[in-house]
């Protein structure tokens, strides 16, 4: 199991979006879909070492939290692009100390922090303990920092356990 | 009904590119620039939807991944090539 | 049959006008914020977000309405999802490395250093057996 499938996941994800791709249910494609599902992360192996330990239980709720988040968040930025002048805005740098530390989980957490309410992903840390994050309208850094690490990293670190 | 949304969302995407292209022009920074040119490549995935969506035939959505895909690569490019063309280690 | 149709074909309507008032909204914002890093909230969201639901429009137009089965939409929507956050990043980087060319910084200010013993990594290399670093110990 380990030494054929390294990565289940993403071995299924690429069945699926081969299927996707090819926009036809049949015999054939599916076929073709898992000798790419399969091949190719064997292939890539050498790249990716380790696999990280996924509940895809708690990630798919969170996939459905983030993407509630993305929506109310584009109101939310959206509001301000249309109706706070430049003078009343006040961006601000924030730097959140990490507790997650795999790079997949990092990644995650940067990624979702770039989508959801007026926040940017900039850099990370040379140590990897730190994300610099850039946000829109932060009135109150701290409250934002323990905002974002309550709602999303609390949850990563149930998703990577 | 679906024409009207049509064509207030053509006008709409129309109205982005321009702002894109006004960024694009002005600057003043070349992370500007690198920024208008990728909204640009999003507003035009944008409009080759519409125009699947208004000649009602599915073939076009294949331009639209294809621009995905390689705009997504050109943003990154310039960005690596802005980050390793001049080195301050 | 015919309340069904039209429904469907309100949900697309509402759908393509929504991602077309975002995808305007978003470059908006990329011309009248003040500088780099707060232009970059605009596109990297509003944008993406109006391009999504421009692309589940047209899923649910070409299901419902036309009859056809396309999931090419749900493909793109997805990439755009995923490539958005690196994009942004990426952006970021340049102008963190511009900062330190002598760039003035936005309304923000430069960011503060993480920490004493360490730089952001667009200055620094991973320190050795941190997440971030493939170098041999």
């Amino acid at each position: 199991m380990n030494r054929f499938i390294p990565h289940p996941g993403l071995s299924v994800m690429l069945v699926i979006m081969w299927m996707v791709m090819v926009n036809d249910l049949t015999f054939g494609t599916l076929f073709l879909g898992l000798i790419v599902g399969i091949f190719l992360p064997l292939f890539t192996a050498a790249y990716w070492p380790g696999r990280p330990k996924v509940n895809f239980a708690v990630g798919f709720a969170y996939i459905a939290l983030v993407l509630w988040d993305i929506i109310v968040a584009n109101f939310e930025v959206a509001a301000i692009i249309l109706f706070k002048p430049n003078h009343k805005l006040q961006p601000a740098w924030l730097s959140i100390p990490l507790d997650l530390d795999t790079p997949e989980a990092i990644t995650v957490f940067a990624g979702t922090i770039s989508l959801t309410p007026g926040t940017v992903s900039a850099d990370v840390s040379a140590c990897g303990t730190w994300l610099l994050v850039h946000a829109l309208h932060a009135p109150d850094p701290a409250a934002e920092v323990a905002r974002v690490k309550q709602r999303y990293e609390a949850r990563l670190k149930r998703v990577f356990a | 009904m679906i024409g009207y949304a049509l064509a207030f969302a053509f006008v709409a995407l129309a109205a982005a590119l321009a702002m894109n292209l006004w960024r694009l022009l002005r600057g003043p920074g070349v992370g500007d620039r690198i920024l208008a040119l990728d909204t640009m490549v999003i507003n035009a995935i944008g409009m080759i939807v519409l125009a699947g969506i208004a000649d009602g035939d599915g073939t076009s959505f294949e331009a639209a991944m294809l621009l995905a895909m390689v705009g997504f690569v050109g943003t990154v490019a310039y960005c690596k090539f802005l980050l390793r063309g001049d080195i301050i280690e | 049959m015919t309340g069904d149709f039209a429904f469907a074909e309100l949900l697309a309507s509402a759908l393509i006008v929504l991602g077309g008032a975002f995808a305007l909204i978003g470059s908006w914002g990329l011309v009248r914020l003040p500088s780099l890093m707060e232009r970059l909230h605009g596109p990297t969201k509003a944008s993406t977000l109006g391009l999504g639901g421009m692309l589940l429009g047209s899923v649910v137009f070409f299901q419902l309405v036309e009859g056809t089965w396309t999931t090419h939409e749900l493909l793109v929507s997805v990439f755009l999802f995923v490539t958005a956050p690196i994009a942004a990043n990426m952006i970021a980087k340049v102008h963190l490395h511009q900062l330190k060319l002598g760039k003035t910084p936005g309304p923000a200010g430069p960011p503060a250093e993480p920490g004493p013993d360490s730089l952001w990594a667009t200055y620094e290399a991973p320190h050795k057996g941190t997440p971030g670093c493939f170098a041999e110990d």
